[in-house]
């Protein structure tokens, strides 16, 4: 489904976040994506829909190249690619249907979303949609009214009435308790098993990862550094992707005697890897 | 390291880093301030002719006259109120497509340049030279006001209304471009929301400037209670620019109530 060849991008500043990544995704497999901050991980998924442009390399959805398209065709591409983020990126002033329905906006006139007058199947899909997700009872409330939780299920809802083949999933849990976190990271997956979509979900939670993925890709400055099942994240290959660490340990040794983790590298939300 | 070893005293640093700079400029400001006071000639024998006019003036104040020009005074508020409301109506129209495009992160480099430019062109006048002009061109009259008024609404509003878009959370505009939304759409539903109540809280402030300026603008003759007032001076009847006064404080804080109870109710 999605095909990703030799993809490079360098920011105007001179510095290369990603330096020739290979990527293959299968329609209905959902691969982890975890790396140290600043690998190149939100760069990478950005170049996808092209919110950020890539320099060099191609991205092909399905038969589409989306690096060549222009800009009209690429509107019509997105809609292809629904995108989930760590902050929500709700629209905050707006009801949770209208930021739901902004999930069609790629497919409607602008005079019809200006009045808000959707198709009759829109609306039905997007109170089925929020039905799924549990928020039937909320879709007149603004989305700043929301706790974290259902922010990010709205999140979930717009993206998938855009009908999507893909899902680009940019930390959906990193603002959420741990609780919540699991509900939606199971959300995710349920979802993408149910409509057969292919998903890359950036996540700095190894454990959360290795708990609902099945594939797990490594990104360290820019370099794809592994690319295996989630079993295969052995104190080895952690410390290609993230450097040195005592990966045994367990999340409650490293509380008792944090300092030294402090010290000595990755962050401790980390360490938890293991 | 022992705790005796480590420094005992820390200071915030400096505002202006450099020493040298931080003296000079405080010295700089001294000095002007001292050449400047020195500057200003008071002509004292002036000074208390005028107190004694001030005082004609108060007293006349503690008798307004409604009624002596009333129909004047009835005439200039009309005019001066249409030309608030015909102003900030045309004004605020016109301003919103030329605020969106003088915010960078919405329009392209040329049309941001075309843009800022009718904002600088219009804040850079003062409103009663911009009234002198207009006067010069259509001739005494509300017309004349309501121009200025105008022209001068779209400078205000473009501004602030641009940098209220460029301060958007780009994170809600990202997530509505990623649904592969148009421009148009875009703006409708990730840049109005969050602009919306500072946008009605402009509108608002600008109806009150609007009506002020409507009385300023009337003293160079572009039409209104101004130039009631001014009239009224001229004539020395001080018992009715008393009233004009008077009718003014009170339109000026009904629409100060009027404005903070809407702004209360957005948010």
């Amino acid at each position: 489904m999605l095909r990703i060849e030799g993809l490079v991008k360098r920011y105007r500043t001179g510095d290369i976040a990603l330096d020739g990544v290979d990527l293959v995704v299968p329609a209905g497999e959902v691969v982890g994506l975890i790396g140290p901050s600043g690998a190149g991980k939100s760069t990478l998924i950005r170049c996808v829909n092209r919110l950020v442009e890539p320099t060099a390399g191609t991205i092909h959805l399905g038969e589409l190249d989306v690096t060549a398209l222009s800009r009209r065709d690429l509107r019509r591409a997105r809609r292809r690619m629904g995108m989930i983020f760590q902050e929500f990126a709700l629209v905050e002033r707006l009801t949770v249907m209208e930021n739901v329905l902004s999930g069609r906006l790629g497919y409607v006139a602008f005079w019809r979303s200006f009045l808000r007058r959707f198709s009759a199947a829109d609306v039905r899909g997007a109170f089925a949609t929020l039905d799924r997700v549990g928020l039937l009872d909320h879709v007149d409330k603004r989305a700043d009214a929301l706790s974290g939780g259902q922010r990010q299920r709205v999140g979930i809802a717009r993206a998938l009435l855009q009908g999507p083949d893909l899902l680009l999933i940019d930390e959906p849990t990193a603002s959420l308790d741990p609780k919540t976190s699991r509900q939606i990271m199971r959300l995710i997956t349920e979802l993408c098993a149910e409509r057969q979509l292919a998903a890359v979900v950036n996540i700095h939670d190894v454990a959360l990862a290795q708990l609902f993925l099945k594939r797990i890709v490594g990104l360290r400055a820019g370099v794809l550094v592994y690319d295996g099942p989630s079993e295969g994240l052995t104190p080895e290959v952690l410390t290609r992707i993230y450097g040195e660490e005592d990966w045994t340990r367990t999340h409650g040794d490293a509380d008792a005697d944090d300092d030294a983790a402090r010290a000595t590298g990755p962050r401790p939300e980390l360490i938890r890897a293991v | 390291m022992s705790i005796a070893a480590y420094p005992d005293t820390w200071r915030r640093p400096p505002f202006i880093a450099s020493a040298t700079w931080r003296w000079a400029i405080y010295l700089g400001a001294l000095a002007y301030l001292v050449v400047a006071a020195g500057a200003v000639d008071i002509n004292w024998a002036r000074l208390a002719e005028g107190v004694a006019r001030a005082g004609r003036l108060f007293v006349g104040f503690l008798s307004p006259n409604f009624t002596a020009r009333w129909s004047d005074i009835a005439l200039g508020m009309e005019e001066s109120l249409t030309m608030t409301v015909t102003s900030t109506v045309v004004g605020i129209l016109v301003s919103l497509p030329v605020g969106v495009g003088a915010a960078r992160n919405l329009a392209p480099l040329p049309v941001y340049l075309v843009c800022r430019a009718i904002v600088a062109l219009s804040r850079s006048f003062q409103e009663v030279i911009v009234a002198i002009l207009f006067v010069a061109m259509v001739g005494f009259g509300p017309l004349a006001g309501f121009l200025t008024l105008s022209f001068a609404t779209v400078g205000f509003m473009a501004k602030l209304l641009a940098e209220d878009i460029e301060d958007i959370d780009p994170a809600q505009a990202e997530a509505i471009r990623s649904t592969g939304a148009s421009w148009l759409q875009l703006v409708n539903y990730a840049v109005l929301p969050q602009v919306m109540p500072r946008l009605i809280g402009l509108c608002l402030y600008r109806v009150d400037i609007n009506f002020r300026e409507s009385a300023v603008v009337g003293i160079v003759g572009a039409g209104g209670i101004g130039a009631t007032l001014n009239t009224a001076l001229d004539r020395y009847e001080y018992d009715s620019a008393a009233a004009i006064l008077i009718i003014i404080i009170v339109i000026v804080m009904a629409a100060e109530y009027a404005s903070s109870f809407v702004r209360k109710g957005i948010g």
